[in-house]
């Protein structure tokens, strides 16, 4: 894979780090842009794949990156892909947790939290619909998307159940 | 203050990485559970006030949530390298993790019935996402200035596919100086 331009990759993880104010989903849709449209590393469907696989491992659900990271150079891609992560979280987070034993209340910092949750939540619902086009091709597709929203909103259960249904679902060829 | 809030045990590099990687390991469909239960209820390093207050900070700031509190956790009991040894557990096993799910993907992926699982869960997966999206979106208050800037934002990055940097760019200030303005 010639193509693959590793220092590029970790720029562009890095610059969204610092701004995923929100976590992990907010950047979704521009990880996918940049890895499916502009680069073509992955197709749509192999990045839904690997998103996929990653719910299932135990951790954080960010670890969809460092799949996406082996997946694309192996260690090297790993590196690439998870490294970045670190660097805002230790950087701010240790400088943030000074500043706020300083400056407890600041009306600044509320300003910011109460401004950017709105923006937040439209970024991660287009990575959920960006996720569910990749994914769903006809509406029995949609259909299992849609029943899956509906069990979450009304019970609490460990979503490892759902995914796991969700296998035995596609293994049968219902979809 | 008082006394039991000041409290703060001493608490070793070894117990950080041991205690976050247990909770990593544990925490299969989310994480915020098992760090809670670990933390204020099991270990009791922290009361549940500080840990509310830690994670309010981990959320304000960029980067995954409880990442950002183990970050904290770690430098509060150990400095940089309490830091490190809590990052350490929290990120290696997954790490490790979802390699061997990559070794395993490379060879298996292409089989039909593996395509097949795989297609099925990621279904579901999408409407996972979907879920949580729905339930944080309930906490927005029921204004239209929320709502528009959330609509913004999924418009220029979900439909119009238009880099996340310049949408942010463009929408952080205004939404910033908006809710800066409503708190005055």
């Amino acid at each position: 894979m010639d193509r693959l331009d590793l220092g590029g990759l970790f720029l562009h993880f890095m610059l969204l780090w610092f701004v995923a104010v929100g976590g992990p989903s907010a950047i979704l849709p521009d990880i996918h842009r940049y890895v499916v449209d502009v680069q073509q590393l992955l197709t749509s469907a192999q990045f839904a794949e690997i998103y996929t696989l990653a719910q299932v491992a135990p951790g954080p659900n960010v670890m969809y990156v460092t799949l996406m990271g082996w997946h694309l150079a192996g260690w090297k891609g790993v590196a690439a892909t998870t490294i970045p992560l670190l660097i805002p979280a230790t950087t701010l987070t240790i400088l943030a947790g000074h500043l706020n034993e300083r400056y407890p209340n600041a009306p600044l910092i509320r300003a910011i939290r109460r401004g950017l949750t709105p923006i937040t939540i439209g970024l991660m619902f287009a990575g959920a619909s960006i996720l569910a086009r990749a994914v769903n091709h006809d509406w029995r597709g949609y259909a299992i998307t849609l029943l899956t929203v509906a069990v979450v909103l009304r019970k609490t259960l460990n979503p490892l159940w759902l995914l796991g249904a969700g296998a035995l679902v596609g293994i049968l060829g219902v979809v | 203050m008082d006394q039991e809030e000041s409290y703060k045990p001493n608490v070793s590099r070894l117990e950080l990485f041991l205690a976050f990687s247990r909770i990593s390991l544990s925490s299969f469909g989310g994480a915020l559970y098992w760090t809670r239960r670990e933390l204020v209820e099991r270990l009791r390093w922290l009361t549940d006030r500080e840990f509310v207050e830690l994670l309010t900070i981990g959320q304000l700031l960029p980067g995954p949530n409880v990442l950002n509190l183990t970050v904290m956790v770690g430098h509060r009991f150990g400095g940089l390298t309490g830091a490190a040894a809590s990052t350490a557990g929290y990120l290696g096993w997954p790490v490790l993790v979802v390699i061997g799910m990559g070794v395993l993907y490379q060879h298996y992926g292409t089989l039909p019935e593996v395509q097949r699982a795989l297609a099925g869960m990621s279904k579901v997966a999408a409407g996972l996402l979907l879920a949580t999206v729905i339930k944080l979106a309930m906490v927005l208050p029921r204004r239209w200035r929320p709502w528009l800037f959330g609509v913004l934002a999924f418009a220029g990055v979900g439909v119009m596919r238009w880099p996340l940097l310049w949408v942010l760019g463009a929408l952080a200030p205004w939404a910033v100086f908006a809710a800066w303005k409503e708190t005055e």
